[in-house]
């Protein structure tokens, strides 16, 4: 298969505010659930990701890849778009046996990035979501799922300056127009600094 | 606009991130029930005016269902907890109970301190 | 006169020269100054006109109370109407105009009413709109159509751009005055995270107009150096022009921020709503001072005392030369010394005590005043402005003593604290019989999400009015605000010693003079935007209205743009001297959010233009675009109705659509379909109790058409369910229903059988369908080759994975259209790819992409149902003669106690039939066949109706599906429908298979 015929969403559109916007991908994801209380499941995640899993709302990163904790049962496991198909195998493999779902979702979602002073990135943010976006309540290491406006989406923070955003592919549009117009020069908060 | 803590993913959420389910712990009828059975089941529900237990989906959120205990008269909330349980914990209904002595719901009774 | 004064004006910037227009005049002002003191000092005080009776209405106050000052503001796109020209911010280039007058402010046709005011009483409407029935739609309606409302309605599309913010904290403080500084201050100091926002662009609130010291210092350095110490602190954040406009809830609380009003050409948002989340919040919002009850109180150039020493202290600006004082407390003394202080004349201070005032008053006596205790205002004479004042005792009905020339009024009937805020959410009020006014009640504040109280109060919003005790006030309500906050305070802030001189109680005075007569009465305003008059309040108790509410709906008060600001206390009082009851046994209206107008476009946010609403596409959204495909809305889906070409209508874009998807090859854009995997080893079981069918003993590599039911038994969704493996099933649902029934499943999964072993995942936007229909549908396939798609090799009702093109797919052999059909699921970035090759390889056989209508006609010319066409929500299967879908082996699944209940199975319901009209004209939608006889209602009986209706263009008629009563039994039969333009269509019932009812076509 070749890799041109690949379309993201919004094929890497961009826009510069105060705070920069840019879709990213494509993305591998992977929709794991499972029990987290079995030995057997966190051994499968260890196994094929290389990673521990994460704690409430944490997501943590290594070599292989991320997972992100959605929910008491369910996980995202972040590869790169052509691992996926491996890595599904791989967890596939690993978790014969227990009661588990393992499903590619790399193509049902957008993935943007957001970059700029971490305190900008923050108030572009708060614009769309009814999280606290404080470097106290939220920081390095944390996921949190809410709503962007009018839809659903996940977001956090890898490093100061930068959000990562994830939201379905069908109202990628809708979304990147919302942190676009947010991010707009003349908008700036200063809230966060 | 109510404030309700997700028993699941322990996010305080607000009712933007909320759906709400009506009321908690019905008891499903299906086939070789009575009318009557299935008539409750179906359409008789509790509106009281005080201590009420319902049910809540973190919809913008973690997706799961949970339970809450408020007043809605007041819209002091009691405690919020697990979805898979036939009625309140005893120390929800106990700090229920503290606040609302002599409450009712149900077959439930609360203590009268 | 009004005029600028050489002196004062604290707010001003004299060196910049500000131009505006008002009602096309060119004037000067400031930088600094607001509208409404610059028409002043441009000796602008009139301003508009009243409501009800167009009298002459001057400026009366200076903040956000103003009832009288609103004026259409800008142009064009940027106009706004009812805009107060007391919180306007004067900027270079503003272009206003006064509203509610024809064809002039100076001459108003609508006057007229005024001369007529003795009758138009309260309840005027109420009387006179009862009869003749006919005279309301012919003859009142158009007139009060006509004379309604303050204000133009924009006509243009808002040109600015508006956002929300989320923000969080410990304390949120509202008011940035002293009182509002200083509790900011206690809270931060005590490590709480903190919000002060104040309305105005500037803090200190009327301090600095007012006076006093702080630790021996002016009040004023105390206020700069508080801001500067919190704007030095971390924990704090600092906002002007914002307005707490809201408190609800679980401590939400809404701040309304104007980024722009006063920059207009500033890039930006320009407003921005803030929805905080706050622990505790501290309404430190101040008091309102009230009008006295005299005739002529409205006049222009009748103002309230405060405003009229802010006027000259801010911006410099005298609202006359000869000002009358007129009081019941001592608050109003200190605006006779701002007056002499900066050269004009106090001819009398009228003070309605007898026994008079406190030490102000003796001060003002010292400085050779002359004060005269227990008189009062008879009336003011004068038009369109003040010309004198006749005064009389307060004690008697008004016999003229003394006739005085003047060209302004200051009145002043104390002062009423800001009690909005802690109202909005429950919060209780107290009525404190010594300073006369509501004030918040500590023992019954609005209660939180644990039951705590989440509002304090602090300073004059507390009924606290000097200085010394404002800031003792609001140190223990920023303390313990922090407390209530769950914090540990870090430090405990000692309150700074604040002076001011002592004032001495006012009295209540709520008719001046209190035993006024008739003809004073009708004079004498209580609500200036609305005309509402003493008399209107007294003939409302009179007539029976004891309920604050109902005097309020009956007579207006209050229910103008500043909702009673002015009004409500001196209004709810001479409602209980009228009915003879104590003012708290009267009580207040409720208190609402917003505390005064915000914008729409501050509710709407960022919900405007292109992010109105999500709009949803698919993977092939573009290419539908660049074929100018005509959309229809399907959820939040755009989905193609139809490809219309160069000159085509819609219709007969559908037909060769369908003609040419039957004769060889069409291609649908099916991503929207719904797509939830079920996987476990209870995944059968569970699918067993969500579909009406069998599903557990479809064996993978197979699907099955599967009915959904709700607990009601009613029909609420359909679709395709493939089994991928032992454990794993792939669910099709209708486009508007995958999200719906995925939350459905985790409903039943988390809160009924939570130990079943079931995951679901919604992968429908991981792929995206297309369907590949009609008899050359494989053909096109085996071209782009790479799986086997042959008769046998994947046979009807099977699906396979493969590669088409290279491109990895999974191939369902199912059809929705009665033809040879494949609907091809592919991973979303990859279906435009899949589908520029299939419009490539289909080319030879003139390919044709439909749309939804298609996808429509074709379903129905077959017989299938539609989810949201034959059913509502009251349609069970049996009703659409899918009995053969509903498994008779189960005991149990959602829907089947509920379709045993007698209702459902009486034999009496409507079914489905089809229908074919006569001479092959298409039946009007929704339409209903009507029975012999009425119902108990009256109306005409009903034996069915149509649920789809279409021209086939296959069958060259109109075709179409209804449920009719013992439908299936009248085979034959012609119904007459009528339609809504007067034809009668005829139609016989008949199977509603039009089709290839052997399915030949669909099984090559």
């Amino acid at each position: 298969m070749s890799e041109a015929l690949l379309k993201t969403a919004l094929s890497g559109a961009s826009s510069d505010g105060f705070v920069r916007v840019e879709e990213l991908g494509p993305q591998g994801m992977i929709t794991l659930r499972g029990d987290f209380d079995s030995a057997g499941f966190a051994a499968a995640v260890k196994k094929a990701v290389g990673l521990a899993l994460p704690k409430q709302r944490k997501i943590s990163t290594g070599k292989g890849g991320s997972v992100a904790w959605m929910s008491p049962d369910e996980l995202l496991v972040l590869v790169d778009y052509d691992q996926v198909g491996a890595t599904v195998a791989k967890l596939n493999a690993a978790l014969e046996g227990e009661h588990a779902l393992v499903a590619d979702v790399s193509d049902a979602r957008a993935f943007f990035r957001l970059s700029g002073a971490d305190g900008a990135v923050r108030d572009v943010m708060a614009k769309l979501a009814p999280v606290d976006f404080s470097p106290a309540a939220f920081g390095k290491g944390d996921i949190r799922r809410s709503r962007l406006a009018q839809v659903a989406g996940a977001f956090w923070t890898p490093e100061e300056g930068v959000m990562q955003v994830i939201c379905f592919r069908s109202v990628a549009q809708y979304t990147f127009d919302l942190l676009s117009v947010s991010a707009e020069t003349g908008g700036e908060v200063g809230h966060f600094g | 606009m109510l404030i309700l803590h997700c028993p699941y993913c322990g996010v305080d959420a607000e009712e933007t991130e909320l759906h709400a389910g009506g009321e908690a712990h019905l008891k499903r009828f299906g086939p070789g029930s009575s009318d009557e059975e299935f008539e409750g089941y179906l359409f008789h529900r509790e509106n009281p005016k005080g201590v009420h237990f319902e049910r809540w989906r973190h919809v913008n959120g973690c997706g799961k269902w949970f339970h809450a205990a408020r007043c809605t008269n007041t819209l002091e909330v009691f405690g919020t907890y697990s979805a898979q349980v036939f009625e309140p914990p005893q120390e929800l209904q106990d700090k229920i109970s503290a606040k609302r002595p002599g409450w009712e719901w149900r077959d439930l009774k609360g203590s009268d301190q | 006169m009004s005029t600028r004064l050489s002196t004062g004006g604290r707010l001003l910037n004299k060196d910049k020269q500000v131009r505006f227009a008002f009602n096309g005049k060119q004037f000067h002002g400031f930088e600094g100054d607001t509208l409404a003191s610059a028409l002043l000092a441009n000796d602008q005080m009139l301003v508009g006109r009243s409501f009800k009776y167009h009298r002459p209405r001057g400026i009366v106050a200076s903040g956000a109370e103003e009832p009288n000052a609103l004026v259409g503001l800008g142009l064009g796109a940027k106009f706004e109407p009812n805009q107060r020209a007391t919180t306007t911010e004067l900027f270079d280039g503003l272009n206003c105009s006064s509203q509610n007058h024809w064809p002039s402010l100076e001459f108003d046709i609508g006057a007229v009413n005024n001369k007529l005011a003795r009758f138009f009483p309260a309840g005027f409407y109420y009387k006179t709109f009862m009869a003749p029935r006919a005279a309301w739609k012919h003859v009142f309606e158009p007139i009060v159509r006509q004379s309604a409302g303050l204000g133009r309605v924009p006509k243009d599309r808002d040109a600015d751009r508006y956002e929300h913010f989320y923000a969080f904290f410990d304390v949120a403080v509202i008011g940035g005055g002293v009182a509002g500084l200083q509790a900011a201050l206690a809270a931060a100091e005590a490590g709480a995270k903190v919000l002060l926002m104040e309305q105005t662009a500037h803090w200190g609130g009327r301090a600095p107009v007012d006076g006093g010291t702080v630790e021996g210092e002016k009040v004023d350095d105390f206020i700069d150096a508080t801001v500067a110490k919190l704007q030095a602190m971390e924990n704090v954040t600092l906002r002007t022009r914002m307005m707490g406009a809201g408190v609800y809830d679980h401590g939400y609380l809404t701040g309304y921020e104007r980024l722009t009003d006063h920059t207009p050409d500033q890039d930006g948002p320009r407003h921005r709503l803030w929805r905080i989340r706050a622990s505790q919040i501290v309404t430190a919002t101040g008091a309102i001072e009230r009008p006295l009850s005299f005739a002529g109180n409205d006049i222009p150039g009748v103002m309230l005392a405060g405003a009229m020493r802010d006027y000259i202290v801010n911006y410099g600006v005298s609202s006359g030369d000869r000002v009358v004082v007129v009081t019941n407390n001592d608050d109003a003394y200190r605006t006779a010394f701002t007056l002499k202080r900066h050269g004009l004349e106090v001819p009398v201070i009228l003070d309605a005590r007898p026994e008079g005032g406190g030490k102000l008053a003796e001060l003002a006596r010292e400085q050779g005043f002359r004060v005269e205790n227990g008189k009062a205002i008879s009336k003011v004479k004068g038009g369109k402005r003040v010309t004198g004042v006749a005064i009389c005792t307060q004690a008697g009905e008004g016999a003229v003593l003394e006739e005085i020339t003047c060209d302004a009024v200051a009145m002043s009937g104390g002062w009423s604290p800001v009690v909005h805020l802690w109202s909005h959410c429950g919060g209780k009020l107290t009525w404190d019989e010594a300073q006369a006014h509501f004030r918040p009640d500590p023992n019954r504040p609005p209660l939180g999400a644990e039951g705590q109280g989440f509002v304090k109060v602090a300073g004059a919003a507390n009924g606290e009015f000097d200085l010394g005790a404002i800031l003792k006030d609001a140190t223990e309500a920023g303390l313990s605000a922090v407390t209530a906050a769950g914090l540990k305070p870090k430090s405990k802030a000692e309150a700074p010693a604040g002076e001011t001189l002592a004032e001495a109680n006012p009295a209540a005075v709520w008719l001046m003079p209190q035993g006024a007569g008739p003809a004073l009465r009708m004079k004498a305003f209580l609500d200036y935007q609305n005309d509402v008059k003493v008399s209107d309040v007294m003939l409302a108790a009179q007539e029976g209205y004891e309920s604050v509410e109902h005097t309020k709906r009956y007579t207006t008060l209050g229910m103008a743009t500043d909702q009673g600001k002015l009004s409500n206390i001196n209004g709810l009082a001479t409602l209980a001297h009228s009915l003879n009851v104590d003012i708290p046994q009267v009580g207040t209206t409720t208190f609402r959010p917003p505390y005064t107008p915000i914008s729409m476009g501050a509710i709407a946010g960022e919900a405007r233009a292109e992010t109105f609403q999500p709009l949803r596409r698919t993977p092939m959204h573009d290419w539908h675009e660049e074929q100018n495909a005509f959309f229809e809305p399907v959820g939040h889906w755009r989905r193609p109705y139809c490809y219309p070409r160069q000159g085509e209508s819609h219709a007969e874009a559908v037909s060769r659509e369908i003609n040419q998807t039957r004769a060889a090859l069409g291609l649908l854009d099916a991503s929207t379909l719904g797509k939830i995997i079920v996987k476990g080893p209870d995944a059968g079981r569970f699918l067993d109790m969500m579909y009406t069918n069998m599903m557990s003993t479809l064996k993978p590599g197979k699907c099955r058409y599967g009915l959904m039911c709700n607990e009601n038994g009613f029909l609420i969704d359909d679709g395709v369910v493939a089994r991928i493996d032992e454990d794993t099933f792939l669910c099709h649902t209708t486009t508007g229903g995958a999200d719906r029934i995925h939350g459905h499943m985790e409903e039943w999964l988390q809160t009924e059988w939570w130990d079943w072993k079931v995951y679901t995942a919604n992968v429908t936007e991981q792929y995206a369908q297309i369907a590949v229909v009609g008899p050359k549908a494989r053909e096109v396939l085996e071209k782009l080759g790479g799986m086997e798609v042959s008769k046998d090799g994947l046979k009807f009702m099977e699906w396979a994975d493969g590669e088409l093109a290279g491109i990895p797919v999974r191939a369902y052999r199912i059809s929705f259209s009665g033809e040879l059909s494949y609907e091809i699921a592919v991973p979303a970035s990859l279906g435009r790819a899949l589908w520029d090759k299939l419009l490539e390889a289909g080319a030879e056989f003139n390919v044709m992409p439909y749309g939804t209508e298609a996808l429509h006609v074709m379903r129905a010319e077959k017989g299938f149902i539609m989810i949201g066409d034959e059913t509502d929500g009251t349609v069970i299967p049996q009703d659409l003669g899918l009995n053969w879908a509903i498994s008779k082996k189960k005991e149990d699944f959602l829907g089947k106690r509920a379709q045993l209940r007698s209702h459902m199975a009486d034999p009496n319901r409507w079914k489905l039939v089809g229908l074919e009209t006569l001479d092959g004209a298409v039946l009007p939608d929704g339409a209903y066949v009507p029975a012999s006889g009425n119902n108990a209602n009256g109306q005409r009986n009903t034996q069915g109706r149509v649920t789809s209706t279409y021209h086939s263009p296959t069958l060259g008629k109109g075709i179409a599906m209804a449920l009719v009563h013992n439908g299936p039994d009248r085979m034959g039969e012609v119904l007459e429908i009528p339609g809504t333009d007067g034809t009668i269509y005829k139609a016989r019932i008949c199977d509603p298979v039009f089709y290839d009812k052997d399915g030949e076509k669909q099984n090559v």
